[in-house]
Order: C-alpha cells, then sequence, then structure tokens
C-alpha cells in the first residue's frame, strides 16, 4: 500500500515538473506547479513528517503560487510562441540539465546521512519546535529579520513607483 | 523499500482504509444533505429577519424547497462558455470542492467519531481549507470574463489575507492548550471553555471566518453590485451547485471548528461523563450558533469596500491577533494567575470593537459629492 501511494505521488511530482517546463500556456506551468509541489507534501507525509507536509500545504501551496498567480494573470503574459529552438541551444539545455541531474543523483548516493540505519525515525511536533527555538532560535531570528527587511523594502519600492514620496 | 511491499499486490485494502472510505462516502452524502437542509433554513431565517415568510408554495412551509431547487439545479444545462479555457473552467469545480470534503476527514464530531484521528489535525484543518484559492483562480481566468476575473483575484486575494489573522489567533489558542490536536483542545475545555480567557482570539477568528467564507458582510468576491456574481457568473446548473454546495460545506467546517476551539465542543460541559449522543447534540448544538451568527451577519451589516478590506485585515485583525499572543506568551511565562488572561484578553476585544464602532460612525468632514476631485481610493484589485 505505501509502495503504491509512493508510487502515485512521484507520479504526480514528476508529472507536475515536466508540465511546468513543456506547458506553452505560462498559467498551465504555474498550476502544474502546484500539482507537484503539493506531490512534494505527499512525500512528506511518506517519510512520517506530517508537519513537515501541512506547512508545505500552507507555504507552497498556498501563499507561494498565490503570488505566482497573480503575477500571471494581472499582467497578460503572452503564452510561449510554437517555434523549434536552436539545435545548438538544445544541445546546451540538454548538457546543464543533464549535467544538473547526474550531480544531484550523484550527491544523494554518495552523502553520509547522519543516522541513516534505513528505517524512518518519525519526529515529533514537540521536537522540530524546540530545535527551532532553543538550539537553533539565533539563525532563526536572522532569517526573520531578512524576510522583514525584504517586506519593507517591497513596500519602499511599490510606493516610490506609484509617485509618493515618503 | 523493502522487496515484500514490492510483491504485495497493488489493490490491497486491509480493513481500516475500507472502513475510511466507507465513512468518507457516508460523510458526503449526510454533508449534501445537511447543505440541502441549510440553503432553506438560510431562506426562512434570512425572510424572518427581513418580515418575509420566505419560501412557502412547495411542500408544507416550503419544507420541499430545496428538494426541488435540487432537481432543478441538477436538470439544468451545464454550460461552457466558448471562449472558456477548456481545462481550468472544468476542474476549478473539483479544486474547490475537493479542499472542502477532504478537512472533514479530521474533524470530531463526538469523542470517536471521527474518520481519521491525527496528531496535528488543528493545523490539516487550516491548510487544507485553505487551499481553495486555486479553484477560484482557476474559474476566474478560465472562464474567460472579466467579471469573473475580477471575483477571482478578489476571493483570492481575500482568503490569503484572512488566513493570517485566523491562523494567529489559533497560535494563541494552540500556545495556551499545548496541542495542535483538535481532540487534546477540546478535552482541555473540560472545565471552562476557552472564549472565556480568550475573547479577543474569538472575536478574531470569528470576523476572520466570515471573510474565508466569502459571506456578507465579506461577499466582495462575489457581490453582485460590483463583480455581478464575480467567478460564478459563467457558471450553471451542476458546476454552479457544486460550487455552492462547497460554500455551505465551509460554512459547516469552520461553525464546527469554532465550536471545538472556543466554545468547548463536545467536552464541556460534562461531555465525556453522559455518553457520545449529548456529545453530538453539544457539537451540533454549539455549531448551529454559529451558523446563526453568519445568517444574523448577512442581514445586518453593509458589504465592506475592496480597499476597506486589507486595511480591516493589515490594521486592525492583525495587531490585535498579534496581541493576544503577546498576552498569552506573557501569561505563560510568568505563571500569572488564568485571570489575567480574561482582563486583558477581554479589554482588547473591547478596545477593537470601539475602534472598529468609531472607524464606522464618524461622519465625513466634506459632503459626498457625486464627481470626487480628491484621489480615488486605491486598491489593487
Amino acid at each position: 500500500m505505501t509502495q503504491a501511494f509512493f508510487d502515485l505521488v512521484a507520479a504526480v511530482v514528476i508529472v507536475g515538473a515536466l508540465g511546468v517546463v513543456m506547458a506553452r500556456s505560462t498559467v498551465y506551468a504555474a498550476l502544474f506547479l502546484i500539482a507537484s509541489l503539493l506531490g512534494v507534501a505527499g512525500v512528506y507525509v511518506l517519510l512520517a513528517t506530517e508537519f513537515l507536509a501541512l506547512v508545505q500545504l500552507l507555504i507552497y501551496g498556498g501563499a507561494v503560487t498565490v503570488l505566482l498567480l497573480f503575477a500571471l494573470m494581472l499582467t497578460h503574459v503572452r503564452d510561449l510562441r510554437e517555434r523549434a529552438p536552436e539545435p545548438a541551444q538544445r544541445l546546451g539545455a540538454l548538457l546543464a540539465g543533464g549535467g544538473l541531474l547526474a550531480g544531484f543523483i550523484t550527491m544523494v548516493y554518495r552523502t553520509r546521512w547522519p543516522r541513516d540505519n534505513g528505517t524512518i525515525t518519525s519526529i515529533d511536533f514537540n521536537t522540530i519546535g524546540n530545535a527551532l527555538f532553543n538550539r537553533w532560535a539565533v539563525p532563526f531570528e536572522i532569517a526573520s529579520g531578512v524576510l522583514l527587511v525584504a517586506l519593507v523594502g517591497a513596500v519602499v519600492i511599490a510606493m516610490q513607483e506609484e509617485g509618493e514620496h515618503l | 523499500m523493502s522487496i515484500e511491499l514490492l510483491a504485495a499486490p497493488l489493490i490491497d485494502l486491509p480493513q481500516r482504509w475500507m472502513a475510511a472510505l466507507l465513512a468518507i462516502i457516508a460523510l458526503t452524502l449526510v454533508m449534501t444533505f445537511a447543505v440541502m437542509f441549510a440553503t432553506y433554513y438560510e431562506r426562512k431565517v434570512v425572510a424572518r429577519m427581513q418580515q418575509r415568510l420566505g419560501p412557502m408554495r412547495t411542500g408544507p412551509y416550503g419544507i420541499m424547497q430545496a428538494f426541488a431547487d435540487t432537481v432543478k439545479l441538477v436538470a439544468k444545462e451545464d454550460l461552457r462558455p466558448a471562449t472558456a479555457d477548456p481545462v481550468a473552467f472544468e476542474l476549478a469545480v473539483f479544486a474547490i470542492f475537493v479542499p472542502a470534503f477532504i478537512a472533514l476527514v479530521a474533524v470530531p464530531f463526538t469523542e470517536d467519531w471521527i474518520i481519521s484521528p491525527m496528531p496535528l489535525s488543528l493545523l490539516f484543518l487550516l491548510a487544507v481549507s485553505g487551499l481553495s484559492f486555486i479553484g477560484f483562480l482557476m474559474a476566474g481566468w478560465g472562464s474567460d470574463s472579466k467579471y469573473a476575473l475580477l471575483g477571482g483575484m478578489r476571493a483570492a486575494a481575500q482568503l490569503i489575507s484572512y488566513e493570517i489573522p485566523l491562523i494567529l489567533a489559533m497560535i494563541g489558542i494552540v500556545m495556551v492548550t499545548s496541542s495542535v490536536n483538535v481532540g487534546d483542545i477540546i478535552i482541555f475545555q473540560d472545565k471552562v471553555p476557552l472564549i472565556v480567557w480568550q475573547p479577543l482570539g474569538f472575536l478574531i477568528f470569528l470576523t476572520a471566518s466570515v471573510a474565508e467564507l466569502e459571506r456578507q458582510p465579506f461577499d466582495i468576491p462575489t457581490g453582485e453590485s460590483e463583480v455581478a456574481g464575480g467567478v460564478f457568473i459563467e457558471y450553471s446548473g451542476i458546476r454552479w451547485s457544486m460550487f455552492q454546495l462547497t460554500s455551505y460545506v465551509n460554512m459547516y467546517v469552520f461553525a464546527l471548528l469554532g465550536a471545538f476551539v472556543f466554545l468547548g465542543g463536545w467536552e464541556w460541559p460534562f461531555g465525556r461523563d453522559i455518553g457520545w449522543g449529548y456529545q453530538l447534540f453539544l457539537t451540533l448544538a454549539k455549531m448551529s450558533l454559529f451558523i446563526v451568527f453568519y445568517l444574523w451577519s448577512r442581514t445586518s451589516f453593509p458589504r465592506l469596500r475592496v480597499d476597506q478590506l486589507m486595511s480591516y485585515a493589515w490594521k486592525v485583525l492583525i495587531p490585535f491577533a498579534l496581541l493576544q499572543i503577546f498576552l498569552n506568551g506573557l501569561v505563560l511565562v510568568y505563571d500569572l494567575p488564568d485571570i489575567v488572561l480574561l482582563i486583558t484578553s477581554g479589554a482588547a476585544a473591547l478596545a477593537m470593537v470601539a475602534l472598529v464602532y468609531r472607524a464606522v460612525r464618524v461622519t465625513p468632514r466634506v459632503p459626498l459629492k457625486m464627481v470626487s476631485n480628491t484621489m480615488p481610493a486605491r486598491s489593487v484589485v
């Protein structure tokens, strides 16, 4: 049953990812991206990290993709033209994509993951909270500071574009 | 993965999977009938509040009206505009419909009546019900109509913005109960329901849930006088009824969530001592309180303007939700008595009500003109 579920989730992720790069319509590409990201949440469920799966739904399924869809639907992005790419361009894309894939696969195989004994240890929700807010509190605070700066910067840029003075 | 799992047949449903499947089918049917009743009930209650009779012709007191409506809607032709995007238009219904019903999986109707007990059920409910905006955007973009696109944009913007105060109010609850499981949160309230200790959080939840449901006065995405029905404009027949079904199912889900988290759910008072029948009664009675509130607010408040919508979320609800979290933190860290929470949170709730009342009652300094020479109201959608 688990294997069948994994096959299903993996199929959703891969078909979604292929759809993102192959769809001619940009809005379709964004919808495929959402399907792929939701599939990743399924992978997290299989790895027994329900919290990460739900956060994936909440952040990537919700907040991030809504920005993408808003930008695409409000700005009248034209669909890609039906045009065969140049042979050199095609070769370059193949080399870059294939090289990246090979690199990732070697990296996954050669890394010695800590505490890897072939079984899935379910991590408690409270453990994640303790790690995030006690042990790694400083990196967490730095990350939120960076996000705050980005937020204020976005507001400043948006206000200047509308011709208002600060 | 081990060899045994690979060798297992593809379709090998164990008993608990069958039980879950049957429970989901039963729940879907029950919810469909509950929604049919809700449409009748809504028309009757709203009619009462407007000194009308409501549906009276079909059956005694119009009780068969919902069945007649259902037959009419299902039999109606399912139209699609010629220029609409076929895939997005047809699939949008399911992108809204499925998350609403999936959320019901984690709803504990009584102590034992739950399809899938999970340790993070509160987060699950919020995360899954937050996915419906994809369907609204697909419907708005796929319909190839300006009104539908505007309505879809408004719906998505509103859903995403009001999710923030909703989740912040829930974080306050999670801090106090130190659990993300709805069942544990309900058992935590066996003495006193949480509305007593978190009145500010309750107010924020109530407001944000009306906005999440896109009901009046937050029906900006579907406002007839502005966007002529919004995303529903091009839909008819069975697809339109599925949209309506979903919005009522969402109403039930949020009413249940409020009943569980703030009113003590099936536990308060004496739920576990008496039995499941009484627990079911408690759940449904508290859920009905919320539903009556949603209907009442529909007939009582005028619709917000689209620029007021965002400033209300960002300048009123979110700061007050953060204040509630801060108060909870103070009480937890310094181990203050619970009564401090009641007084401070209650005072903040009163302050929020006073602030909104003042903003509503203020008289415009300049008399309203038909053509304004001041800056027009700024809004994105």
